[in-house]
């Protein structure tokens, strides 16, 4: 799916300053080593399993499936990793990785804090320094996982640039990043980026389609007829996608966040409202206007309040092979209760995004098929923002 | 022959750097032309992005000042046209890919050449993506800037003996902004340009000082100067011409 330079159909690319060419370069080179070795992955295998504990359950949502009254629905169950999210997934292996490379410090940027935690976990487990780059907006709608990140050791630094939130920790990540290359590795938390944070991201967090496969296959005897999940940057929808891209009988919907709808400004829907750009090192599907200046995007879900998306989505809509809607916070609250109630399940606002998207596409279908929804991430650090949404007073 | 080489016929080079709209058009072109008068012997003008990640917090603050107050690419262009009626020093455009490909790269080049733009300097646009733009800058006649890190290592050799126009040598790791120091040791970097290049290098990233600018220019062909101009913009706001003038001044008699 990816060629030499990194590209995606037009999308990807390298376009990044000079003084981090060679820590690229240098990283890809790492990476095609220990993808292919044996002893790296029954390390990486074992984290995963021992500490985070995959394989995660596909577990068929019953009640939701009658009250729908259509396809069968399927979770895969994400949110019960360790840390609350598939971000652990890639981290591990790019901490894993960059301890390889005798790096001992990495840094990341963070939207609702997800990838933050997951990379303050990683560091605390296997003894390096982290440093955390958080928009101010988002710390300020993220207070408990900024605290968790504090607790487990990372160094959490607030981002004043922009609109404060998750492309702002971005760029300044990147920027910390041409400053102190030596002993650091950038662990980017999506599949966004310059090549070959994009090939690795999604390498590493195909595990849940691979195992969405054979757990659908036990249960079902037949493939899904639609795999669904949010998308920000993209990296648990392009994990929950990957395995079935040649399986053309799959749909894949990617869900992204058309904020307040996607014909006001205050929407993060990129496929629906962007159009191809380059920021961020790649070349793929940006919100901005007609001068290239990137908008200040807006979703109530911190992690999918980003202006872009992974090169290999913006290829996957090119070739028609996934399909992207997108989703209003309001259907994202509406779902984000609605499964609470049916299923006992507190799921995170990013992924009642897929939830809200299956709420729609499940009753049109036939009983004998079956969805399955990708559940990214636990939505404990979501409740007070949706209680204050609901007009409740809450705070942290 | 690229009208840049120019630039290098006056003893070492003075290369200031302006945002384009901070805080408004009327301010850069007084300033532009100060700069002209004083003794630059390259011009390099910014055009604003929303977010420029090679940039330190100064010149962040230029972008934003700038798009605040309405800048375009368009309006930028108009100003160009404007200041080349009396401006003939070389000038090159500093900014971020975005910019050009979302205005259409062949639209946004051509008219680089039609108003007198003599240069594109793109941080994002690394060696290995330079065909993104490099065909219509060559068919344009606009030199296409590379440059070279102190990370650079195995890749400068390769770089320099393509570059156009001339080399910028970024002299620290990080983003744009004034060190107190440039600890970097440029000389085996500059003595590998030297040999693989047919084309000028200047120092850029950090300066400041007199004394930093005449080191930098001793050891290459000139100095590059852009936050330290930013902050006296910063500083003096509609008035700056005055000032940047005399900083340029005293700038180009340290290096020449």
């Amino acid at each position: 799916m990816t060629n030499p330079n990194g590209r995606f159909g037009i999308h990807g690319g390298q376009y990044i300053p000079e003084t981090l060419m060679n820590a690229v370069i240098e990283l890809e080179q790492a990476y095609n080593f220990y993808k292919n070795d044996p002893a790296f992955n029954q390390e990486l295998t074992a984290l995963l399993n021992e500490y985070a504990g995959r394989p995660s359950r596909l577990y068929y949502a019953e009640k939701m499936t009658t009250d729908l009254g259509g396809a069968k629905i399927y979770l895969k169950r994400e949110d019960l990793n360790h840390t609350g999210s598939h971000k652990i997934n890639n981290v591990l292996g790019q901490a894993l990785l960059a301890k390889k490379m005798g790096k001992t410090r990495l840094i990341a940027e963070t939207g609702a804090g997800q990838h933050g935690v997951a990379t303050a976990t990683a560091c605390a487990l296997l003894g390096m320094e982290c440093v955390v780059f958080m928009g101010e907006e988002d710390i300020r709608r993220q207070a408990l996982n900024v605290y968790r990140m504090k607790l487990l050791g990372a160094t959490v630094v607030p981002v004043h640039s922009g609109t404060g939130t998750l492309k702002d920790a971005v760029s300044e990540a990147m920027r910390e990043w041409t400053s102190r290359v030596s002993d650091t590795l950038y662990c980017l938390g999506s599949v966004m980026g310059p090549h070959p944070f994009p090939t690795i991201v999604r390498d590493f967090q195909a595990v849940i389609s691979k195992e969405i496969k054979q757990q659908i296959l036990e249960k079902e005897k037949r493939l899904p007829r639609a795999v669904i999940a949010c998308v920000g940057g993209g990296s648990n929808a392009i994990g929950s996608f990957y395995h079935f891209i040649n399986d053309t009988e799959v749909k894949l919907i990617g869900c992204e966040a058309a904020g307040k709808g996607v014909d006001t400004f205050e929407t993060a829907a990129t496929i629906s409202t962007g159009r191809v750009g380059i920021f961020h090192g790649m070349k793929s599907y940006f919100c901005q206007d007609k001068y290239g200046q990137i908008a200040p995007v807006y979703s109530i879900s911190a992690g999918l309040d980003y202006p872009g998306i992974g090169p290999e989505h913006a290829y996957l809509h090119d070739t028609g092979r996934a399909e992207y809607v997108p989703i209003t916070d309001e259907e994202a609250v509406c779902a984000f209760e609605y499964i609470a109630k049916t299923e006992g399940i507190i799921s995170a606002v990013e992924s009642a995004h897929a939830i809200a998207h299956a709420m729609k596409l499940a009753p049109t279908m036939d009983k004998n098929e079956s969805i399955v929804i990708t559940l990214s991430g636990r939505g404990d650090k979501d409740c007070a923002a949706i209680a204050r949404y609901r007009g409740e007073n809450i705070h942290e | 022959m690229s009208n840049i080489k120019k630039a290098f016929e006056n003893g070492k080079a003075f290369i200031p750097f302006i945002t384009c709209g901070d805080p408004d058009l009327e301010t850069t072109a007084a300033v532009v032309r100060a700069m002209a008068k004083n003794g630059a012997d390259l011009i390099e003008l910014g055009i604003p992005f929303s977010d420029p990640t090679a940039e330190g917090p100064t010149i962040q603050g230029a972008n934003i000042r700038a798009l605040k107050g309405g800048v375009t690419t368009d309006r930028i262009f108009e100003l160009v046209k404007e200041l080349r009626k009396d401006v003939s020093v070389p000038m090159v455009f500093m900014t971020y890919a975005n910019v050009i490909f979302s205005y259409g790269a062949e639209k946004f080049i051509s008219t680089c050449k039609n108003i007198g733009i003599d240069g594109l300097i793109l941080p994002d646009l690394p060696f290995e993506e330079k065909d993104e733009f490099l065909p219509l800058c060559n068919k344009y006649d606009v030199d296409l800037i590379s440059l070279i890190a102190p990370t650079s290592e195995k890749r400068i050799a390769m770089i320099a003996k393509e570059a156009k126009g001339f080399i910028y040598i970024v002299s620290s790791l990080g983003v744009t902004g004034v060190r107190s120091e440039i600890k970097t040791d440029l000389v085996p970097i500059i003595e590998i340009v030297r040999q693989n290049a047919a084309v000028p290098c200047a120092i850029g990233f950090g300066i400041s000082t007199s004394e930093q600018a005449k080191k930098m220019a001793a050891l290459s062909d000139g100095a590059i100067v852009g936050s330290a101009i930013i902050k006296l913009v910063e500083k003096h706001g509609k008035n700056a011409a005055e000032y940047v003038g005399a900083y340029v001044k005293s700038m180009k008699d340290a290096v020449r």
